[in-house]
């Protein structure tokens, strides 16, 4: 394997409350190779968009605290002074938020907001930025984009925001593309072009993406890798046919089960995974996941540990590879928690 | 959501919505409860409210201070005689029509005003009637602007028309002139429609006349969150089970507007009684001899260069009372609704 | 926008002619004595009221005397009861230092409310913003007058600092002295906008700070600077600036009679305070009018204004 361009080393994110210590991210470690796609999968509180956001150092604050490192090509992301990180944000390392409809400013042309943007980076002539972003929202699949870029975002529709907001990360051609739910606010046809067009260029310029979501099905046909999270932990990672094939966490056997098929009998009811997330304020000791598992057994109430089974695939459950191989109702890719269904979802 | 926290925090602080969604889920708590959590914690509106509280005490205890410590009333006039000061005596007012300053003893303990009446009892009456009338014209204010606001957003068509094209001309009127004109106009020679007779001099008509003057500015954004909530599903379901128009606004509508009201309120109050000062000072409001601390001011005003107390020591209640009014008024918005955005005018 | 101004220029005739019918309506239905009687002073024969009263249209039926007023109104040759001056010569005598005071003290409110208010978000949750915010709610709860007799006695008569009060033209004492007798009901005049401008500022920051395009905006790798001015101090103002004109339109618009009246600066507002202490009802009439009419206008410029700084924003709907 080639050398990792971004490697996370047990990376921990508290934010001080009102309430008390949030502890967002507990431990993650990932490691990302040039041109390849990681994803990060959990639930809204997982953590995902926090580790995302840590590393561009958007969440800096005076109640928030980072500790761990993340090494991008020499740099020490975590405690990089702003200086530092605002020559490596935008021309290094880009990001795609979640909501096109509010992460472009309502009163700016579409064209100067990625104006702005290469300006940071490059000294180039008005006319050059403008051929350059141009060029830049035709290759996303904007038409007209001459005329277009004088528009303003309320004038776009969520979809074609979404492709300004891809345009805009790629303007500088960064080598790390952070993409935070990129799909979550769009149709579902929508979601698909989009999908699509991350991947083709993906194709075209070999950027490494982070692709944060929370939709498994999403990830399949586009990462490499997928690390999930829970509970501000990766719980389990590995290849794509590692995590699809031979799921080892519970909490991976939910996330797949909850995936809509179109290949499952009509009228079954989607399984779902009963109960809540974690509060991150108060979490519960031992395995985060421990109160919503069918599996809970004593040992749980201690901290498992992220144990690599070889290959990079590696998971955090007490459970021994037997045990979970009896227990998870193997039928390849489609799991669910079925004997924990009768608990009603809060 | 988040903003509430980085409001208070500071810069940049902001929580991932998921944690700050996390954050908000406090178990068993509607929102008034949270609110009143919320104001408990505010310190400063607290502290602010109690000396609100405190000087309405003292004003209404006006006639107990003045019959049984200063042995006078706010109308007595002794610019004739004189008094006994630590074994001094001295004239109530000098020959060069000087009143006595501040004795702090039982009589003239803030001293006297050029017709030697006692400030002090002159003050504590004169908030009476202040708070009186910033009292009584919110609510006149509160009643107009809640009735006229329902109405319009409710029914809309004609009746919105109307109430609006309403609004727009008293909001383009000049609150003061108007203010001033009705008020020396009324106050002259007082008005009878119909059974209801105001003699000139009467507090109601500076306080009709300031409650009517701020209904446009509650009425607006009354009648803007009638015309939203109207769309909403609760409504709906009220007029699927055949509830009638009035039913629907009293009892469906009404309560839902009730935390802008409670908003509102304390700030309205604030501001109709410095309009009930600006319009005394001017002449268009309480007529002397009654006194109010607008009146005092006004009075005090043309001796500022010999006895300049009779023109401070109103204004401090005065500015004591409105800073009370908005503070604890800013923490009840904070509390309830920390998005809101109040403003009125002078 | 054609069709706009057109639409806005309707309105403000008929919200005009609302307030001109309503405030002509006031002095005719409040019973406030007769003016033929205060005219014709204290040793007149009823003939001589009664001569009064015709030539001054007493006697007509009340519209046909809102008719002949309005006439009077729009021709400037409306006369005062009390002094039979020319109303609109008043006024024009009158304007030049209403408006010196408003745009001196609009101008003065807004650089200080919006530099208080920026530094006051800059540093939210420190010492001085709470400093500053307890200072603007003080500015924000003091009486213009009460404030502004205060400075005259303590700064104008006491010290003797500054002017104690009055107005000086420029042509008459220089550029110097004109600023020199402003600056006292400048201030406080602006205290109470720098109150409130600060605060709505500093919110509307601590908002938008918090919006995703700032976010976006960090992520491009412009510097912290660049986001603050570019993306949140230039949205935050946009409200502000729309607020600033409405403000200023108030203040024209009638708004600073008491402050006018405190420092003697003989402005219009001053002119309307006399004339209501002598019931003297043209001037009180062409005064609110004019006063409405400035408030109108300010309006449709601040929206016309609005939607050219924020492209979301249709004209008309």
């Amino acid at each position: 394997m080639t050398e990792p361009i971004l490697v996370i080393d047990h990376l921990k994110v508290d934010f001080q409350t009102d309430e008390g210590t949030v502890h967002a991210v507990d431990d993650v470690s990932l490691s990302l190779a040039p041109g390849e796609v990681l994803a990060i999968v959990g639930e809204s509180g997982s953590g995902k968009s926090v580790t995302a956001m840590s590393l561009l150092g958007l969440n800096r604050g005076p109640n928030a605290r980072f500790t761990g490192t993340a090494m991008y090509k020499g740099t020490e992301l975590l405690s990089a002074s702003n200086d530092d990180l605002r020559k490596i944000r935008g021309a290094e390392i880009a990001m795609i938020f979640q909501d096109p409809m509010t992460s472009l400013n309502p009163v700016q042309r579409i064209g100067d907001q990625i104006a702005e943007q290469i300006l940071a980076h490059e000294k180039l002539s008005k006319a050059q930025v403008r051929d350059r972003v141009v060029e830049l929202m035709e290759r996303v699949g904007i038409p007209r984009a001459a005329e277009r870029a004088r528009s303003y975002p309320h004038e776009f529709s969520g979809g074609m925001r979404q492709r300004v907001m891809i345009a805009l990360a790629l303007s500088c051609s960064p080598n790390v593309l952070i993409a935070d739910e990129p799909t979550t606010a769009l149709d579902v046809t929508i979601q698909a072009q989009i999908l699509e067009r991350i991947k083709d260029l993906k194709e075209e310029t070999g950027t490494a993406i982070i692709l944060v979501t929370h939709d498994l099905g999403v990830v399949a046909d586009i990462a490499d890798r997928i690390a999930v999270m829970y509970g501000g932990r990766i719980v389990e990672q590995g290849t794509v046919d590692e995590i699809f094939y031979d799921p080892q966490h519970p909490y991976t056997w939910g996330l797949l089960g909850s995936i809509t098929r179109v290949d499952r009998p009509r009228g079954e009811r989607l399984p779902s995974i009963a109960g809540l997330p974690p509060s991150l304020l108060d979490p519960p000791a031992g395995c985060h996941f421990r109160a919503r598992c069918p599996h809970e057994f004593p040992k749980c109430l201690e901290v498992p540990p992220l144990e690599d089974r070889g290959c990079g695939h590696a998971d955090r459950c007490w459970l021994t590879v037997e045990e979970k191989r009896a227990k998870r109702e193997v039928r390849p890719g489609e799991i669910g928690l079925a004997n924990k269904e009768e608990v009603a979802p809060v | 959501m988040a903003s509430i926290d980085s409001a208070e925090t500071g810069f940049s602080t902001d929580l991932p919505p998921e944690i700050a969604a996390e954050e908000r889920r406090a178990p068993g708590s509607g929102p008034w409860r949270i609110a009143l959590r919320r104001l408990r914690r505010n310190k400063v509106a607290l502290v602010f409210g109690v000396v609100f509280v405190l000087l309405v005490a003292l004003s209404l205890s006006a006639p107990l201070y003045a019959k049984h410590i200063a042995h006078t009333t706010p109308y007595k006039n002794r610019i004739a005689d004189t008094i006994t000061v630590h074994g001094q005596q001295k004239n109530i007012v000098d020959f060069d029509g000087t009143p006595i300053g501040p004795t702090w003893t039982k009589q003239y303990f803030l001293g006297a005003d050029r017709n030697g009446r006692d400030v002090m009892v002159r003050l504590l009456y004169g908030g009476r009637t202040s708070l009186l009338i910033g009292f009584g014209a919110s609510l006149i204010t509160l009643v107009l602007a809640t009735f006229f606001g329902l109405m319009a957003g409710f029914f809309g068509g004609w009746i919105d028309a109307i109430i609006s094209r309403c609004f727009d001309v008293m909001w383009a009127f000049p609150v003061i002139l108007l203010g001033v004109a009705l008020g020396v106009s009324l106050n002259l020679g007082g008005i009878t429609v119909g059974p209801l007779s105001l003699k000139g001099g009467s507090l109601w008509i500076p306080t009709i006349i300031i409650g009517i003057s701020y209904v446009v500015y509650l009425g607006r954004p009354i009648r803007g969150q009638v015309l939203q909530l109207r769309e909403k599903e609760f409504i709906e379901a009220a007029r699927a089970q055949g509830l009638g128009p009035w039913r629907i606004m009293f009892s469906e509508l009404l309560p839902n507007l009730a935390s802008t009201l409670l908003v509102f309120f304390p700030l309205i109050v604030a501001n109709a009684v410095l309009l009930e000062a600006a319009l005394s000072f001017l002449g268009a409001g309480v007529q002397p001899p009654e006194p109010s601390w607008g009146v005092m001011i006004s009075e005090g005003v043309d001796l500022l260069t010999t006895a300049p107390w009779l023109t401070i020591a109103p204004g401090l209640m005065l500015v004591l009372t409105v800073l009370s009014l908005n503070i604890f008024g800013e923490g009840v918005r904070d509390a309830l609704d920390p998005r809101a955005k109040i403003r009125m005018e002078h | 926008m054609g069709r706009f101004i057109v639409r806005r220029i309707i309105g403000m005739i008929l919200v005009m002619f609302a307030v001109s019918i309503l405030t002509f309506l006031i002095f005719q239905v409040i019973p406030n004595g007769d003016p033929a009687v205060r005219m014709a002073g204290k040793n007149s024969t009823p003939t001589q009221i009664a001569a009064i009263r015709d030539t001054w249209h007493f006697n007509d039926p009340i519209y046909e005397q809102y008719v002949y007023t309005m006439k009077q109104v729009f021709t400037g040759s409306l006369i005062s009861y009390s002094d039979q001056t020319n109303v609109w010569q008043e006024i024009k005598k009158g304007l030049p230092r209403t408006f010196a005071l408003g745009i001196g003290a609009a101008i003065i409110w807004m650089v200080l409310g919006v530099s208080l208010g920026l530094y006051s978000a800059v540093r939210s949750g420190g010492f001085s913003d709470r400093l500053l915010t307890v200072l603007a709610l003080i500015g924000v709860s003091m009486p213009v007058f009460w404030v502004g007799a205060l400075m005259s006695y303590y700064l104008g008569y006491k010290f003797g600092w500054f002017p104690n009060g009055g107005y000086t033209e420029i042509a008459q004492g220089g550029f110097g002295q004109w600023i020199y007798h402003l600056i006292l009901p400048w201030t406080a005049l602006a205290i109470l906008f720098v109150g409130v401008y600060s605060r709505i500022l500093r919110s509307n920051i601590l908002d938008t700070i918090n919006d995703d395009y700032v976010r976006t905006a960090r992520a491009k790798g412009i510097s912290e600077r660049q986001v603050l001015i570019r993306h949140v101090l230039r949205n935050s103002l946009i409200p502000i600036i729309t607020l600033w004109g409405l403000d200023f339109g108030l203040v024209i618009g009638g708004g600073a009679v008491l402050t006018e009246s405190v420092f003697n600066l003989q402005g219009v507002g001053q002119y309307f305070a006399e004339a209501i202490g002598r019931l003297d009802v043209p001037p009180v009439l062409e005064v609110t009018i004019l006063g409405a009419f400035f408030i109108v206008l300010l309006n449709t410029v601040v929206d016309i204004v609005y939607a050219l700084l924020d492209p979301r924003i249709r004209l008309g709907s």
